[in-house]
């Protein structure tokens, strides 16, 4: 049932919002080592369906596997165990306002590890320069831009190296050069580390440049009407998925209309 | 000129033609047209088959003509009357075709307010689930004590230095103002009634037991409750509202673990503590007045004020002061938890972190104070 390279699996998944379905009866794969998206329009529970699979909120309906455990079913110290590797982008970053950007990084580290403290130091030096905010460790979270908050809130997602990595609207408010420079980013950590990289975006721009594999989300269905390497379903998916795929095309290029 | 507009049926079809300025200036001396002319309309509609919107002598228009039409097609649309707006002049025509391209929401329009009864009821129905959440939260924070004190959960030291310090140092202060100032009244107060008997040396024994026994803890939950309670709400519920605490669980930190432990903590230890203190601050009071305006002697009034207090009184307010850093810590932590996600909730948490608390302070007293004189202590 779960594939052999699963990382992720949803197996029929309903995800609602106290009584109000959102979406219904979702089942896809994310394969190790995927760059995998969840698109679809504004409001159609793409944030909510990640909030289920990263473990936030519990699924009405369904499971989420992880390997072949089924996360919900786990008992906590096995859930907790799971979430520890696995790192999340918040849409506005999300840092701790009380601690600087080092110690943002840090936290995790302090909680988890018994490194000295100038170990700990020195490895949330090194994630924060993956994400080029070097010289920035003593910054609080108010004293920085939001594009820096995101890539900080990367650097913090990276601290326990985990195996699956979330993002939720990652070029949400970024300027066109900063979201194809965090797309890039998002790959080459893909390449070196090895990571599974789970994005939930309607940037066309982000999803042709780095998917590859995806789940559309349909808001007047309420469920997945497509799932697959988006390049393919640009050319064999259902109209909506085609539409959804080409209509901001043009506009990215200034072509509309 | 004014703004004006005129209603009839032609072969079944209703034509709805204004005409003049209809801007929200012309509208200004004549501010009942569109709803004459859209009730005029409304009354016409079940005789007409279709709709159809004219505007050639309107001189300036604005949005308040396109409300008045989209109003009357809206109306028309619900009773499956098509409305025409091809004739409408300039850019009015597809204005009104884009406000009218999406159906509105079933059920939409203005939500209905509860009525008297229904509002009880709901806040009725809600008593279990508040009940449920607050015995839930509870439960979530003694078993993180117990992780805690058998060595397995981490909180974070700097955390708890943090809470130390707000709640103990920072709100000595305020707490010597307080306390200092009710030794006065107390003494002031009860020199009253005792100038009658020539027995003002009582004063001292009197703002000591007082003091000591439950005025002193009292005081000092008051305080921690205004200041340091609404301040545990406020911050836990803006990390929530900043989705912060999810970043924590995010990483399996538990949030309970990490930002509810330390600052119960913090206030079962810091409480006593400033309670202590505030007990000393009041007697000082006292005596202050005792010497100045009585004329008591200070070793007669420090003698008497020994004389008439037990170690039992102490470890009452003791006690008082553990329970109340509890009932402060909890509430507000419990608020800040539950937040909800804009800024009006944090503002509404922190209230009811401050109420919560003082309340559970008086009640948590006169429970203390009846189960200690029922058991005679």
């Amino acid at each position: 049932m779960i594939p052999e390279n699963s990382a992720v699996s949803a197996r029929n998944v309903t995800v609602a919002y106290g009584s109000r379905v959102i979406q219904s009866d979702l089942t896809f794969t994310i394969r190790k080592g995927d760059i995998f998206i969840i698109m679809g329009g504004s409001g159609c529970g793409k944030s909510s369906l990640l909030r289920v699979l990263m473990g936030l909120t519990p699924p009405a309906k369904g499971s989420v596997f992880y390997g072949n455990t089924d996360f919900w079913g786990a008992p906590e110290k096995k859930r907790e165990e799971i979430m520890r590797r696995t790192g999340v982008m918040f849409q506005s970053g999300a840092l701790w306002t009380s601690r600087t950007l080092a110690e943002n990084v840090a936290l995790p580290l302090e909680y988890y590890t018994d490194l000295s403290p100038r170990d700990i130091r020195a490895l949330a030096s090194f994630k924060l320069s993956l994400v080029g905010l070097a010289g920035f460790e003593d910054f609080y979270p108010s004293e920085i831009s939001g594009g820096m908050k995101k890539r900080a809130g990367l650097a913090r997602a990276l601290a326990l190296d985990p195996e699956v990595v979330y993002f939720d609207e990652p070029s949400a408010g970024l300027d066109p050069v900063s979201a194809a420079r965090l797309d890039e980013l998002i790959l080459q950590l893909r390449d070196t580390l090895g990571m599974t990289v789970v994005v939930v975006t309607h940037e066309l721009a982000s999803i042709f440049a780095i998917a590859s594999n995806s789940v559309f989300l349909d808001a007047k269905t309420k469920t997945m009407t497509a799932s697959g390497d988006p390049h393919e379903l640009l050319r064999h998916g259902p109209d909506e998925v085609v539409e959804f795929l080409t209509r901001g095309k043009g506009r990215d290029r200034g072509e509309n209309q | 000129m004014q703004p004006a507009f005129d209603i009839h049926l032609e072969q079944e079809t209703l034509i709805v033609r204004a005409s003049g300025p209809w801007s929200r200036q012309a509208l200004s001396s004549a501010p009942l047209v569109p709803d004459a002319m859209t009730k005029q309309a409304f009354d016409a509609l079940p005789n007409a088959k279709a709709v159809r919107f004219l505007a050639d002598d309107v001189t300036d228009w604005d949005s308040v003509l396109l409300a008045a039409f989209n109003a009357v097609a809206q109306k028309a649309r619900a009773a499956g009357i098509p409305a025409d707006t091809s004739a409408l002049p300039g850019g009015m025509g597809p204005m009104l075709d884009m406000a009218l391209a999406v159906p509105p929401r079933d059920g939409g329009g203005k939500k209905e307010e509860p009525g008297f009864l229904e509002t009880v009821g709901a806040k009725t129905l809600a008593w279990p689930g508040i009940t449920k959440n607050v015995v839930d939260f509870v439960g979530e924070v003694s078993i993180s004590l117990a992780r805690f004190f058998s060595g397995r959960a981490s909180c974070s030291p700097r955390d708890m230095w943090n809470v130390l310090r707000e709640c103990g140092v920072d709100a000595l202060p305020i707490v010597t103002l307080t306390s200092l100032l009710l030794g006065l009244i107390l003494a002031f107060v009860s020199s009253m009634q005792l100038k009658l008997f020539g027995a003002e040396i009582y004063v001292a024994s009197l703002v000591g037991v007082s003091m000591v026994r439950v005025m002193g803890p009292v005081l000092t939950g008051i305080v921690l409750s205004g200041r340091t309670g609404a301040s545990f709400a406020a911050v836990i519920g803006s990390m929530q509202v900043n989705e912060e605490v999810d970043a924590l669980t995010g990483f399996g930190i538990s949030p309970t673990d990490f930002l509810v432990l330390p600052r119960v903590l913090g206030l079962a230890v810091m409480t006593p503590l400033l309670t202590l203190y505030a007990d000393v601050a009041g007697i000082a009071g006292g005596f202050l007045v005792g010497v100045i305006m009585l004329d008591i002697s200070p070793a007669a009034y420090i003698n008497n004020t020994i004389q008439f207090m037990t170690l039992g009184y102490v470890w009452t307010g003791l006690l008082h002061a553990l329970v109340f850093g509890f009932i402060i810590s909890l509430c507000g932590c419990y608020q800040g938890m539950r937040c909800g996600r804009n800024a009006s909730a944090v503002g509404r948490a922190t209230t009811a972190a401050v109420v919560n608390s003082i309340v559970g302070i008086i009640v948590a007293t006169s429970v203390i104070t009846i189960i200690l004189t029922v058991l005679d202590l």
